[in-house]
Formats: structure tokens, sequence, C-alpha cells
């Protein structure tokens, strides 16, 4: 399932995945039988056009960090279609699926737990070039280490210290000079601004954006904070209990947010506006388990416009001008 | 009236290679009776440092070196262990960021919190199951009588944060010390823990010293605020003074940058450089490194205090109109 795409006509997307199901089996007892499902992502599909950014938004155990896993393959989806560059990249043998990764890159929001403390910076730099065929000889690609680095504004010459000598903000410029190396085309940021400091958040923003611009990158931007979508994405899905609630582009979601979640998630947002403030809490209780979603519309055990309807009954994705919204309010059933 | 927690010249230091390493370095404020006080800063500031201070609870081998902590009047840092051990937990209580620092995951929550009470006063157990229940529904537990007999991993992280809330509570402490209670949880139900704060704070009237590096959660909760900026405070101010005219650079800067105020299609505006470890300070103004109105003298000499209006303090030497 597909929703309305934002791409100007006759522009292919660059990544289009479409009735992705992702669950991870819950096994018990001696003989690990299966005993349930964590429905981790359900029928999840968008697209990402060419030097766009969507933004994945939700809260924790919506699946937004399972759907950029499955996206690169580190899950194994059991349904559903990941379109990159026209090739089905959940068909790929491993040889092709190599070829690639290449193209989609990702980073973590932890750079600590994805580098190797053990290795020079320029070496984890470097890896993915060699194995990739770019840069001709090892001098060659010291030069393009140090270029790189000079692109993430780090001092080229501190490619021969360890990552432990950096700061958390420059470990993640080490992990994003890590990405650009292979010339990827679509990188995966899994919160990869949620653990900095908001001084240092602005700096990686201010980053991400500019390697947006020059080189025509597309991100996947999955984040549970809606504050900082709104500078970096094009386009924003929003999900809950493994399903897209909604999406649609940036500025509408903001402006004319149409499902009762993201009404709620917007207006839970501390503002730092000193005239608004001590608001009700807009959204009760909490989330529950994704092995056990509710029946029928999954957020209705906390949404404010529930009808019966809701209880029993799934609502489709509907589209609406500019996005597409989970709801029967959304379609005129209310 | 004098305040209800006065903070002198605090001084707090880890041993290092090179010496005693300060975290805290000459910090000074009032709590008063039934305030929100936020301390802000990002980390490395010394906020959360600040905070344990008072409590002296600075993990080992860190230590308070200097300054003076009064509660209603009396000296903390030089009350004997026993003594600060009834005040801890009992006129003073802490919440953290994660309950389970101070949740055990083997024992029932109902009798942890019931532990707590009778720990501080002479209450029989059914007494203080009554009150753990009462409180359970104060904090907003639903079904509470069935939840007193959970266990930690059976409840989610906003009912684990309601419960951990429901025993700082319970000896009736008049200040309660919130480390950034609200950081590990998810936006909606931030909202509810945020509220449930205020609600508690309005009805009990204590005083809430609050540990945030979060200037929305600050401007829903905080009447006052502080902004600590490398083990020292940069600027004090009530709460809408200092978001609508904030007089530090760092203050200004750390508004400026946040995302959601951006203007569409505009770099955001950064604050350049990284927060100088503790032997990296500057020897002037901590900020200087990094500040954009920064002025020869800020280098090397450390700005006094002065108060740009009524209940505000600020150290810069431009704002002092020495940069004029």
């Amino acid at each position: 399932m597909t929703t309305t795409s934002e791409t100007p006509a006759g522009f292919e997307p660059l990544l289009r995945v479409s009735g992705l199901r992702t669950w991870y089996a819950i096994r018990q007892g001696l003989l690990r039988k299966t005993v349930g499902h964590v429905q981790a992502a359900t029928d999840v599909g968008f697209e990402i056009a060419p030097g766009e950014t969507l933004a994945l938004v939700g809260e924790s155990g919506c699946g937004k960090s399972t759907v950029g896993r499955s996206i690169l393959r580190l899950e194994s989806p059991q349904e559903g279609e990941v379109v990159f560059e026209g090739k089905d990249l959940l068909s790929l043998d491993e040889a092709a699926l190599r070829l690639a990764r290449q193209r989609v890159q990702i980073v973590f929001q932890d750079p600590m737990a994805s580098l190797d403390p053990r290795m020079r910076i320029r070496d984890q730099i470097a890896e993915g070039m060699q194995s990739f065929g770019i840069g001709a000889d090892e001098k060659e690609r010291t030069e393009r280490v140090a270029s790189l680095l000079a692109r993430v504004q780090l001092d080229p010459a501190a490619m021969d210290r360890y990552p432990h000598e950096f700061s958390g903000g420059q470990r993640q410029r080490i992990c994003i000079a890590r990405a650009l190396a292979v010339e990827p085309r679509l990188i995966v940021c899994d919160e990869s601004v949620s653990a900095l400091d908001v001084s240092i958040q602005a700096q990686i923003l201010n980053l991400l954006r500019e390697l947006q611009d020059e080189l025509g990158l597309s991100y996947l931007f999955i984040t549970h904070d809606l504050s900082v979508v709104k500078y970096l994405a094009h386009q924003v899905a929003v999900m809950y209990l493994g399903e897209i609630v909604e999406q649609g582009p940036t500025d509408r979601i903001f402006e004319a947010p149409a499902h009762p979640y993201t009404q709620g998630l917007l207006a839970a947002i501390p503002s730092i506006d000193p005239d608004r403030r001590g608001g009700s809490p807009p959204v009760l209780g909490d989330v529950p388990s994704p092995s056990d979603p509710p029946a029928g519309c999954h957020f209705h055990t906390r949404c404010n416009r529930v009808m019966d309807r809701c209880r029993a009954e799934a609502p489709p994705l509907v589209p609406l001008e500019g996005g597409a919204s989970r709801c029967f309010l959304s379609s005129g059933e209310g | 009236m004098s305040a209800l927690l006065e903070v002198r010249d605090l001084r707090t230091a880890f041993p290092s290679a090179s010496g005693l390493l300060p975290v805290v370095d000459g910090v000074s404020f009032d709590l008063n009776r039934g305030e929100v006080l936020a301390l802000v800063g990002e980390s490395g500031s010394g906020k959360s440092m600040s905070a344990l201070s008072t409590m002296r609870l600075v993990p080992k081998p860190g230590r308070v070196t200097e300054g003076s902590v009064r509660l209603d009047g009396t000296e903390l840092l030089s009350l004997p262990v026993t003594d600060m051990r009834k005040i801890r937990g009992g006129r003073m209580s802490m919440i953290f960021q994660e309950p389970m620092t101070c949740l055990n995951p083997v024992v029932r929550v109902g009798e942890q919190v019931i532990e707590a009470i009778q720990l501080h006063e002479d209450v029989s157990t059914a007494d203080a199951r009554e009150r753990t229940r009462e409180l359970f529904v104060e904090v907003g537990i639903p079904d509470p009588e069935a939840r007193l007999d959970a266990h930690p991993h059976q409840l989610s992280g906003g009912l684990k944060q309601r419960v951990m809330i429901a025993m700082a509570l319970s000896t009736r402490p008049e200040i309660l010390i919130a480390d950034e209670p609200t950081t590990a949880l998810d936006v909606t139900v931030q909202a509810q823990i945020l509220a449930l704060l205020r609600d508690l704070q309005r009805n009990r009237n204590a005083a809430i010293l609050l540990i945030t590096h979060d200037l929305g959660i600050v401007n829903e909760l905080a009447d006052r605020v502080a902004v600590m900026y490398a083990g020292r405070l940069v600027e004090v101010a009530d709460r809408r003074s200092l978001l609508s005219d904030p007089r530090h650079p760092y203050t200004q800067g750390l508004l400026r940058s946040i995302p959601a105020l951006a203007t569409p299609g505009e770099a955001l505006p950064e604050i350049p450089g990284v927060v100088p470890s503790p032997d990296q300070w500057p020897a002037g103004c901590r900020f200087s490194t990094r500040c954009s109105k920064r002025i020869e003298r800020c280098d090397t000499v450390f700005p006094h205090e002065s108060s740009p209006g009524e209940g505000r303090r600020v150290w810069c030497h431009v704002e002092d109109g020495e940069g004029a």
C-alpha cells in the first residue's frame, strides 16, 4: 500500500517502501514455541524523493527503528517491498545486497557503540571505501579521509586519534564522515541527534542540511523529537504501535494535524513561550504493549475522540489533501 | 524571611592525576518555600552535581570542598551522618531520571514505599500501607490497590516514575529535588508527569529544585531559573524574564538554537565549539571560548555578579556595560 506521493511528476522516488511487515516471534519454554508476536511494523509504506528528508516519528515501541533497520535488512521483514533505485532490497541475494548497502548508510544515536574503540578513526572511515573500491590506493584514501573530516568540520590532523579522544558531538561527526565515505544516496539517521546537548544538536542538524544541499542526499530521519523534525524534514510519517497513523508534508502536519494522536503528540511538546504553560496533558495513559495492541484502532485506548466503532474496527489509511490519516474521522465517517 | 535552602559558594571536586578537578566551582542560590527553581545547563555544567552536593550525595571519590548549604538555618555540610540521613528522604527527597536507580527490582513496589515511611516514622504496617495507597491515588496510579503488590518490571516507565514520586513524597518533604525527572519518558507521558509535579507542588506547597537541560520543561514548571555553564552560574532570573529577555550570551544562544524556533530555510543559530572539560576551563569567563560577544577582558578576568533588574543576576562583562 502506498499513499499519495509528493514526488514531482517525472521523478522516481529514491526509496519506495510498501506493505512492510516486521514482527518478532516471542518464544517460550524448552521447545522455544512461538507464543505470540511483537508487532513492530505492520503495513508500513512511504516514499522518499531524491534530495529530500522523511521524518519517521513516534514514541518508544512504535516500531520506527524497526522500519529503519528493516530497510537495510538488519531485520528480516516477513512481507513488503523496499524498492531503492528501482531494485527491491528485500529480494536481493547477499552479493547484490552488499553492493546496495554502499548506497544506503545508517547513523545511530550512540556513536560510541558504533565506532570501534581500538581503531584509529582514519581506518574506520577508510574501511568502507576499501571494500567498495573507492580510492585507488592508500594515499588517495588518506586524502579522502582528510577532506571528509574537514567537510564535517573536524581537524584532518586528528585522523590518527581514537574515538575516546573526541566529544559526543565530534564522534557523531566521525560517524557521518564514515557514512559519507562510500558515497551513499540515502542515510538512515536513527535518533542521530537525540543524545546531544541542544547547542551541539544545532551544529549537527545544520551539518546534515548542508550536506543534503551539496550532495543531494536523502534522509530517513527517525526520531521521537518533533521539534527537530520541523527544521529538517520535508515529509513526516507518524507511527503508533507498528502502524503509520498519519503522513504528509511537514508544514501541513504541524499546522493542521489530522489524526488525534498527531494532535496529541504536538500538543505534548513543552512550549518555551512564557505566555503558554500549564495546559492539561493532551494524551492520557501509557503506550500499550506492541505484543498485544488494542483491537480496532490501536490508539482508541488513549484517544479523546474515541467512538464505538474505533474499538471494534481498524480504520484504513485514508488519503487526504497532503498525505493520509488512519482515522475514521478523517474519512468523514465520524 | 530567609530562604528555605541557602546555598553559598558551593565547590565540589573530583581527584584526578593532575590534582582536584572542580565540577561545581562557587555556586550560590536560594530556594524559597513553595517555589520551583530550575537549575539549567548542558552536560558537564555541574547542575546535577550541585543538587547532589546539597544532599551530600556526591558519588565518591568526589566531595564538597567548600561552601555552605543551610536548610532553615541548619548547616547541612557539617551535620553528623545520622542526622543527615534523617533529613535525606525526610525533609528533603529526590527523584531521578531513571526510576530503577531507587526501586528494588525484586521487592513489590507497595512494600518499598511502606518501608520508606516506616524508616522515618513509627507507624504500623497497616497504617503505612493505607498511606501508600493514598499516595498512589495522589500521583495518579490507576487501580492502586492492585499496583501495591506489583513488581517494578510489571509497570510501564510512566507508572514506575509515579511510584518513585510517591516514595519521594511519603515523608512529606519540604524540598523535592527532581533530576531530569521526565528525560527518559515519551513526550505524551512527560506531559502527564509535568502536570502531576505542578499539582503536587501547588497542593503540598513543596519547594522543587528541578534539574533539567530542557527550556520547555523550565517554562512548564519553574518559577525561577538558574543557568549553569562549566561549573558556574551565568544567569539567574524569574522564568518569564529569562525566556523573553535573556541577558547572558550563553542563555541567548541556548534559546536561539532550539530547532522548533528556527526560521524555515535558514540555518539554526549555533553556539560554536564544545563545553570545555574542567581541566580546560578558561581563566576568565568560562564561556569566553564560545561567545560571540567576547571582549579582551573576558579571556582573563572572571566577570563579577551584576543585577540588571529586580531579582536578576548575571555574570558577564558585556552585559555589565564594560563592553560598550
